[in-house]
């Protein structure tokens, strides 16, 4: 379609109106291909030069049944020509393929939001399905919003007719007719679809075929039915100048495991077993060997964990990756970590809990988990990343962590920041700071008679660190284990005072990695607010949004955002003191919260939110609201 | 001395300044004995020999060697040997364990490390009982067995190690006893030869919670009429005077004759090289238990690829395609575009 552009020019007639922002949800079966729909609007906005913020929100089920609220798939995105921080409060459009994605998502919409619907799946057996008792497209239940009905899946069959592909295949293209209707509306760039259409289908002629020509009819509908009154275009970011791709958690933090491995020289091994949402960090690992990287998708959590501590042992940076109940199964091997000190990074992609709970949604909850969740007196350092592309930069400070102070380190993400995607500033690589692993190479202390011997727990004066000490060097043999050590030789030791001694040693490690832990800074635009909004993961975007509304109407408030769980900032202590205030919004029932509580006593209060979506910018404002009309 | 060249040992330079803590008696003492005796004649360095374990009497193994080691946590030695495996082919690596750590609480790591081919010496120490907690039923113990966790007997039906490990797809399975170093070492030795995962099942009294477990078979005077020795490529054949021999009757199940009555034309000849486990299997149920006569020695030996070697040669493969990898040129590996 070469003259797409011109007959834009040429021949349309709709006025185009600037928009700074726009939130589009696009809802249906989760066989309709909305995830991928909405990951083609949003690739092809990056491109355009948005900001953007997306938010996949699907079912765990692969297939729920056709047509059921159930099994409803949404795609989330919010695109603007200003900074955007969340995947937006309440969609401007939803696109519903289906009676059931209009019911499971007409109650978010803003008022009077615009609906696109495919009208072809309107019928009565959908209609029942989805619960609905008359039409709500002609009963009048849908009279605040505009409303296009768009006979998708018969145009999608019709336009694909002649190119040989059946009627039952063809309507498998309706997402793309969605995707050129919707591109149209927002005055997307065309070529960057069509393109990737082409890649992606290229061994699938047929496919290809019936991909692009709906794509393509569905962009001309928009033009030629007259239906809308409007385009809309939302113009370009101001972001700083730089090289941008477009990247999702998972992927960010894959590629800073992968950065770390370099910056360390150290072998990348990740030990995992499949869990959503975390398996997608070992798919990306998996396909990267041509950086060196092994990974061993194992036959549980538990091996997951066991090889990457065998790796660990050998020299190599050992990795595992999981989430919910995962995790549970992993802590008698963190607690042999702790005790082997050994470097070993465990990801977390946090997940609706308990039990299996809720696979697919996102949620805070296992922070004390992470913090506690080992019998004995077992302390791991946790970080969390903040958004997507955050991830990068969590992962290789997890790393730096874990490598220079010979512990297992608790890397933090969740299914929010897993899925969700942004535009990211490449960082120059050059500049990423060197990981040492400081290699034992000699034997470090005398026996009585004089003789050089190696011991495997004389740690380093000012870390506390013990040597690490990868098999293969003569004279450094040495055995390691998960029975206690006596300090110093490392053998086995059932002496009272050694085991309150290493007790010690081992927190006062974990304790000291404060000194490269940087002081926390407070957004405090005038320095006078008396309320901080204190955060940690993935409420960054919906606390920065909600703390510029409020200053937005002449407010003030401060936001301080947790990147090191343990140990805290040095400076958090007296950071939190400053405000008269402290509110801590979390997506569990106040975790954060209760360990602030009980480092500061400071009293601290809980913003919770346990549904499984994110909390909604307007949620955390009011809250603040609330908090500022307490205190005036 | 070249480089390569690596200086004779002898047991004591294999054997760590740590005091062995086994109960007197214990059968564990003949087979550490048995393997520090056999690494000198091995010719590898203690530097890259390494000994992992789980838990229990037999994971305390690696404390007595003066090697690198890891005592970790229990039924878990083949993962972590997996990891260590994969990422250091270097390294001689051997798995301790036990019928409790390595058939109980560690099965499935065993089970998948075996299927692999993950290289590894895995030596099992089969005492039929729970030592280290003091005496409870293990999963190897024979039915309606009286412990302290089962006073009115055990209900369970045991596992025989080699026919799990034979279902396991294990390339390499052999079973010796403790009250014959030689044949200890013979086999230790062919198991570390092995290229992948080796599992060694070891006879091992446990003298305080299940003395005499093996009695009927590795007695000394039992031990010609009850122990059947399997060699490749000879007939399987035992007794005093090699009077008994063991045949397969036409459904596929195999026997235990007097030569005398079939000839020995008649007898299986073993061949541990045979590429179908089966007979391999059939020989791991000739016996019901340690009071029948019972094959000893390699059951299977057979080539597959190793997991770690076919896990190198990706890497390999990708860098030469694709050249090695560069961080920069990942990072834009996705659409990009430029603010100016």
């Amino acid at each position: 379609m070469t003259t797409t552009e011109e007959q834009r020019t040429d021949e349309h007639q709709n006025a185009q109106r600037q928009l700074s922002r726009v939130v589009v949800r696009f809802a249906g079966d989760s066989g309709d291909g909305m995830q991928l729909t909405g990951d083609r609007f949003t690739a092809s906005s990056a491109l355009f030069g948005n900001d953007l913020s997306t938010f996949p929100d699907f079912p765990a089920e692969i297939r729920a049944p056709s047509g059921t609220l159930a099994g409803v798939s949404a795609f989330q995105v919010q695109i603007a020509d200003a900074d955007v921080t969340t995947p937006g409060d309440a969609p401007n459009v939803l696109v519903a393929m289906n009676p059931a994605a209009l019911k499971a998502n007409v109650g978010i919409l803003e008022k009077g939001a615009t609906l696109v619907v495919n009208v072809d799946a309107f019928d009565e057996r959908s209609l029942a399905k989805a619960g609905y008792e008359s039409n709500p497209l002609s009963d009048g239940s849908l009279a605040g919003f505009t409303v296009y009905e768009v006979p998708m899946t018969s145009l999608t069959q019709e336009v694909c007719k002649d190119a040989g592909v059946k009627p039952r295949d063809a309507e498998r293209s309706k997402n793309f007719f969605a995707l050129g209707l919707v591109s149209w509306l927002y005055t997307r760039p065309v070529e960057p679809t069509v393109d990737w259409i082409e890649k992606r289908f290229a061994d699938k002629p047929l496919v290809l075929e019936a991909n692009a020509r709906a794509f393509r009819a569905g962009y001309h509908f928009g033009e030629t039915a007259e239906l809308f009154e409007a385009t809309y275009e939302v113009g370009p970011a101001q972001f700083p100048p730089g090289e941008y791709t477009q990247i999702s958690g998972n992927q960010a933090l894959a590629w800073g495991l992968i950065a770390a491995s370099k910056l360390s020289g150290l072998p990348l091994f990740l030990g995992s077993y499949p869990i959503t949402p975390a398996s997608d960090i070992l798919h990306e690992l998996s396909r990267r060997k041509e950086f060196g990287v092994r990974t061993f998708q194992a036959e549980d959590e538990i091996a997951g964990i066991g090889s990457a501590i065998g790796a660990a042992f050998g020299g190599a940076l050992g990795v595992t990756t999981t989430s919910g109940p995962g995790v549970d199964l992993k802590s008698e091997a963190i607690g042999l970590a702790v005790n082997l000190e050994l470097p070993l990074v465990v990801v977390d992609v946090q997940r609706g809990g308990p039990s299996t709970g809720l696979p697919t949604k996102a949620e805070q909850a296992d922070l004390l988990h992470a913090m506690y969740g080992r019998h004995g007196e077992a302390p791991v350092p946790i970080v969390a990343a903040k958004t997507p592309s955050h991830c990068f930069d969590a992962a290789i400070e997890a790393v730096r962590i874990a490598v220079k102070y010979r512990t297992p380190v608790i890397l933090l993400s969740d299914a929010y920041l897993a899925n969700g995607a942004e535009p990211w500033r490449l960082p120059d690589v050059d500049l990423l700071e060197p990981i040492d692993p400081g290699f034992a190479a000699a034997a470090n202390h005398l026996d009585p008679d004089g003789t050089p011997v190696f011991w495997p727990y004389l740690r380093d004066p000012e870390t506390l660190a013990r040597p690490w000490a990868p098999p293969g060097i003569p004279g450094l043999e040495h055995r390691v284990g998960g029975l206690e050590k006596a300090d110093g030789s490392g053998n086995v030791s059932y002496d009272p005072a050694n085991h309150e001694r290493m007790v010690r040693l081992r927190a006062a490690k974990v304790d000291g990695i404060v000194r490269d832990v940087p002081s926390v800074e407070v957004d405090d635009e005038t320095g006078d607010a008396e309320l901080l909004v204190l955060g940690w993961g993935s409420t960054f975007g919906a606390i920065v949004a909600a703390v510029r509304r409020v200053r937005a109407r002449g407010h003030r408030v401060a936001h301080a955002h947790l990147v090191h769980l343990h140990p805290f900032p040095g400076n958090l202590g007296e950071v939190l003191a400053r405000y008269r205030l402290v509110l801590v919004p979390e997506m569990n029932l106040g975790q954060l919260s209760r360990l602030v509580r009980a480092e500061y006593l400071v009293d601290a209060r809980s913003l919770s939110k346990v549904q499984g979506v994110p909390f909604r910018a307007r949620e955390i404002e009011a809250a603040i609201e609330a908090e500022l009309g307490g205190l005036a | 001395m070249s480089a390569t060249a690596v200086a004779a040992t002898t047991r004591k330079d294999w054997a760590s300044d740590q005091e062995v803590r086994w109960c007197p008696g214990c059968g564990d003492y003949s087979i550490l004995a048995a393997v520090q005796m056999l690494l000198p004649e091995l010719g590898v360095r203690r530097e890259n020999t390494v000994f992992l374990s789980g838990i229990g009497c037999a994971a305390r193994f690696p404390y007595y060697m003066s090697t690198y080691g890891m005592h970790s946590i229990h039924g878990r030695a083949p993962a972590i040997a997996t990891g260590l495996a994969t990422t250091r082919p270097d390294l001689d690596v051997w798995v301790v364990t036990g019928d409790g750590d390595a058939l109980s609480i560690g099965g499935n790591h065993l089970i998948h490390a075996l299927r692999r081919n993950v290289r590894m010496t895995i030596l099992m120490f089969n005492n039929q009982i729970y030592g280290l907690t003091k005496g409870q039923y293990s999963p190897t113990s024979e039915v309606a067995k009286v412990t302290k966790s089962t006073p009115f007997g055990s209900l369970d039906t045991p596992f025989n190690p080699v026919s799990l490990a034979l279902g396991a797809e294990a390339s390499f399975v052999a079973r010796t006893h403790d009250m014959d170093r030689q044949h200890m070492q013979e086999t230790f030795r062919r198991a570390h030869e092995h290229e992948g995962a080796a599992f060694v099942e070891v006879y091992q009294n446990c003298n305080v919670f299940n003395d005499g477990a093996f009695e009927k078979i590795t007695g000394r005077e039992a031990r010609s009429s009850m122990l059947v020795p399997l060699v490749h490529g000879e007939p399987i054949r035992f007794g005093k005077d090699l009077d008994k021999g063991v045949v397969q009757r036409p459904d596929g199940r195999l026997e235990v004759v007097d030569v005398a009555d079939v000839g020995e034309d008649a007898l299986v000849v073993h061949d541990e090289e045979r590429e179908d486990p089966g007979l391999a299997f059939a020989l791991s149920r000739l016996s019901r238990g340690p009071y029948e006569p019972t094959p000893i020695g390699v059951f299977r030996a057979v080539r597959r690829p190793e997991y770690g070697a076919s896990m190198a040669e990706q890497l390999a493969d990708a860098q030469e395609r694709r050249g090695v990898g560069d961080l920069k040129a990942l990072l834009r590996s996705g659409a990009t575009w430029t603010v100016a």
